[in-house]
Formats: C-alpha cells, sequence, structure tokens
C-alpha cells in the first residue's frame, strides 16, 4: 500500500515536471514569406531585461525576441523555408559585453560575407563593443551585433522595447540548406551574475538560444 | 569409486580454450578495434588495445567456463535438496591467484607506462611541459574551446583561427589544447587525440596523420546545455592542400586576425563581467 502510494505521487510530480517543461518550451515561430526574394524575413530583438510581462520567471534576464503578428514574443525557435534566402532584422537594444574570443567579431556565412549596421555595411566590429551574436555554427553563420553605446540616451528600460529606444540595427541574409534543425546561440557572455557570463539565460531555450527550423 | 579430478579437467579445457580463442580474437578482432589507423598515435592505441583484449580474452574465457563447468558439474540433482559439502581455503589456489593476478596488473602498468612514454603521450593530453616529445619539425596548432565551440589557431601562420581543424598528411602536429571558459575536452576520435581543454593551461598532445581523409572532433567533458553540439569535422590533406586551404584561411579571416590577440599559450577567461 505504501510502495504503490510512493510510486503514485513519484509518478504525478514526474508527469507534472513533463508538464511545465512543455509548457515552457517556446513556441516556433515562422518566418514571414518575402514573395520578391523568394525566401523568408525574420525580424528579432534583443533586449537587456526581458521584464515581467514577457517572462515572469526570470524578468531580469537578456533575451532574443521575436516578432510575429506584428507583437514581439520571447521565443527562440523559428522556422525558415530550405535552400531559400533568410533576410534577417535585428534591432540591437543593450548595451556592449565584449566577445571572449575576438575571432568571432568577424561576419561569416552571410550572402556576401557581410551585414549592414544601422544602415553602414560592415565584415566584423570591435570584440569589446559586441552586445550579442547571432551564430549557427552547423550553418557556418557567425553575425556580431554591436551594441548601444552605455551613454546613450534614451535607453530602452523594459521590453518588448519600442525603436523610438535607442537602439542599433542590424541586417543580413543567410541562405539555408536540407531541412533539419539547427541550433543557434549567442556567443558573448552575456548572462548576468552567472559564472563566466554562460549561465542562466545562455543556457535555457527561449532567452538567448535556440534553434532553427529549415522546412 | 573416485570422482573425475575435476581441477585438472577444467584447467585443460580452459588452456585448450585459451589457446584456440587467444589468436583468433587478436588476428580476427584486433585490426578491427577502434580507434582505426588516421595517424601514428591512432595505430599505436590500435596496438595497445589488440594487448589488452588478447590478456583479457583467457581471463574472460576462465569465468565463464567455470560458471558453465559448475552449472553442468556441480549443480544440484532435481528433486534433492541437499546440504553442499564445506568449503575450506586452499592455499595454493589463492597463492597462484594472487601471483597472477598482481603479475598481470604490474605487467599492464610497465606496459602502459612505455607505450605513453615512447609514444610520446600516445594522442593524450601530456600537459604543459610533456616527458618526451617526438624528433624533427613539428607543427604547432592551438584548439582553443569555448562554451559551445571549439576554434583552431595557426601560430607559424600569422596567428591565423579558423572554424574547422585541417592538418597536412605525414607532418608531425603540436596540438595545445586550452579552453577560454569552463572546462571542455578535445576529442578528435578517428586521429587517436583526447586532451583535456582548461581554462588557462596549455595541454599539449602529439598526433601525426598518416592517411588523408577526414575525422570527428567532440567534446567529451559535460560542459553545458550544448555539449552535444560541439561537433565538428576535421580534414587530413596533402601538404599542397594544406598550404592552399591556410592561405585561404588567412585571406578570408584576415579582419579577424587584426583583432585577435597576440598567440598566447593560454587566454584569460575576458570578459568576466557580465552584460545584459
Amino acid at each position: 500500500m505504501a510502495v504503490s502510494a510512493a510510486l503514485a505521487v513519484l509518478g504525478t510530480l514526474i508527469g507534472l515536471y513533463i508538464s511545465l517543461w512543455a509548457q515552457n518550451f517556446p513556441r516556433t515561430v515562422a518566418a514571414l514569406a518575402a514573395p520578391a526574394t523568394g525566401g523568408a524575413n525574420l525580424t528579432l530583438e534583443t533586449v537587456a531585461t526581458v521584464g515581467k510581462k514577457l517572462s515572469p520567471q526570470h524578468p531580469n534576464w537578456v533575451s532574443y525576441l521575436v516578432k510575429s503578428n506584428g507583437r514581439w514574443i520571447r521565443s527562440t525557435v523559428f522556422r525558415v523555408p530550405a535552400y531559400s534566402v533568410v533576410h534577417v532584422t535585428l534591432y540591437q537594444f543593450d548595451t556592449p559585453t565584449g566577445l571572449r574570443n575576438p575571432f568571432l567579431s568577424e561576419v561569416q556565412g552571410t550572402v556576401g560575407g557581410t551585414a549592414t549596421l544601422d544602415g553602414k555595411t560592415f565584415r566584423s566590429v570591435e570584440p569589446e563593443e559586441a552586445s550579442h551574436t547571432f551564430a549557427v555554427p552547423e550553418l557556418g553563420l557567425f553575425v556580431p551585433l554591436a551594441g548601444v553605446p552605455e551613454e546613450a540616451k534614451n535607453p530602452c528600460e523594459e521590453a518588448p522595447c519600442e525603436l523610438s529606444s535607442a537602439h542599433r540595427t542590424i541586417t543580413f541574409s543567410f541562405r539555408t540548406g536540407a531541412r533539419g534543425r539547427y541550433r543557434w546561440q549567442c556567443f558573448v557572455p552575456c548572462a548576468a551574475g552567472w559564472l563566466l557570463g554562460n549561465g542562466g539565460p545562455m543556457q535555457t531555450l527561449g532567452y538567448m538560444d535556440g534553434f532553427i527550423d529549415v522546412v | 569409486m573416485e570422482g573425475p579430478n575435476h581441477a585438472r579437467r577444467f584447467v585443460t579445457l580452459w588452456l585448450i580454450a585459451s589457446a584456440i580463442a587467444t589468436p583468433l580474437v587478436v588476428l580476427l578482432l584486433g585490426p578491427a578495434l577502434p580507434p582505426g589507423k588516421a595517424t601514428e598515435q591512432a595505430s599505436g592505441q590500435v596496438t595497445d588495445n589488440t594487448v589488452l583484449i588478447g590478456m583479457s580474452t583467457p581471463i574472460l574465457l576462465l569465468v565463464v567456463l567455470y560458471l558453465l563447468y559448475a552449472v553442468i558439474y556441480f549443480r544440484q540433482p532435481r528433486g534433492a535438496v541437499l546440504e553442499g559439502p564445506s568449503v575450506h581455503g586452499d592455499a595454493r589456489v589463492q597463492t597462484t591467484w594472487l601471483i597472477v593476478t598482481v603479475a598481470l596488473v604490474l605487467a599492464l602498468a610497465a606496459y602502459g607506462t612505455e607505450r605513453l612514454y615512447a609514444g610520446n603521450g600516445a594522442g593524450s593530453g601530456s600537459g604543459p611541459a610533456p616527458l618526451t616529445k617526438p624528433s624533427g619539425a613539428k607543427l604547432p596548432v592551438q584548439v582553443i574551446a569555448q562554451q559551445w565551440y571549439f576554434t583552431y589557431r595557426y601560430p607559424t601562420y600569422g596567428g591565423v583561427e579558423t572554424p574547422h581543424l585541417v592538418l597536412p598528411v605525414d607532418q608531425t602536429v603540436e596540438l595545445h589544447v586550452t579552453s577560454i571558459d569552463v572546462i571542455h575536452s578535445f576529442w578528435a576520435y578517428q586521429l587517436g587525440v583526447k586532451a583535456d581543454a582548461n581554462p588557462q593551461v596549455d595541454n599539449i598532445a602529439y598526433v601525426k596523420p598518416t592517411k588523408v581523409g577526414s575525422f570527428e572532433v567532440r567534446c567529451a567533458e559535460l560542459c553545458g546545455i550544448w555539449h552535444g553540439e560541439m561537433f565538428d569535422r576535421g580534414k587530413v590533406v596533402t601538404r599542397e592542400g594544406f598550404e592552399t586551404w591556410i592561405h585561404q584561411q588567412q585571406a578570408s579571416f584576415a579582419p579577424a586576425t587584426k583583432v585577435l590577440p597576440p598567440y598566447s599559450k593560454t587566454y584569460l577567461p575576458e570578459p568576466p563581467r557580465r552584460g545584459g
């Protein structure tokens, strides 16, 4: 009797854990089709603190957001078409932390090997000016994202950030290949208060890393 | 009437089985053992694995055959519930067992030490000051691990850093393995190389590829959420192919090379501060 009760409690706890995990797994957001180019458009932003509205459990965490149906959503699982060009527009509202490995300050794997920062084409940024990166190692894609200067006026206080706040605009395009799930991550150690800046939001899906589902 | 001499019969059976099985295992299974023969170090590991499996075969047979022998000859008769005979220690058996096992362990320790020493670490990380070094020219390549990616730096080619590991065939390579954040482990399976990647440690491993081809690189130390994704495929190419490739890398990564810190055996895990 006691064993049965213990097993029932254990089973319930395991079920509860799985249920919570499933609820917290970020939902997939599809990139918008771009008929003119035959590819897709993905609009992202990075914020220093995600806020209670988008992340009640971890309001102070740094995070990526994605635009879906005109709203900013906290998700890091994106669906893009196979064998096509994905155009990414990224609004960067965070300040610099700096890259631990300056090698990743160079743009790699984009169409043309470049990206644009506030309308200007660039191949690399100063390593210490990087706030985050958007990197898909398996696709060879690495884009450093320059941060908003510390002294900028009108910084964004809480996500989702509006374009009236101080920000940098980064655009780039990359080609997708075969279908599959590819992980992406930020390579700047930007997790506040964690060992070497790589814990918390850097190791939790839905904040600073996720998947690109090529379908 | 006296029963059979079980000890003599079993030992005879075991010796015959070992004499047949051990050469078969060594000759047939040995060449197929991991990690293959793509480098001198990997070939050496195949030899070591063959020696180990050759020595293990009689021991395995001893255990398995004795189990089968006991099941057949010492099992309880059907329907009977009998008290077994009392068992007393046998000094000869115990002494023999002790001597044989101690000799085996010491012999393997001596063999392993010699193989590590003569093989310049035999593909493993030997720390910042290896006891022995291979003779001749060596190509230094730095392996830099970080959460969750490996990059490679070639100090004799302007310190260029690359996202993939490419090595020339028939050239001794001196790998300097380090980390710029947490503990990782650089494991190039087909090369027969496995070396801890620790922050602020220059862990040196030697490898000499002998065949052109590809190899897998993995992290072998649980290092966070994307540990399983620290995977890459490297290449061993001809010397001419390597020269062509490294010059392409120098051109492609010129902007990054400009901002890299000077080549160093280790790098502080900077910036240590938070972002956000």
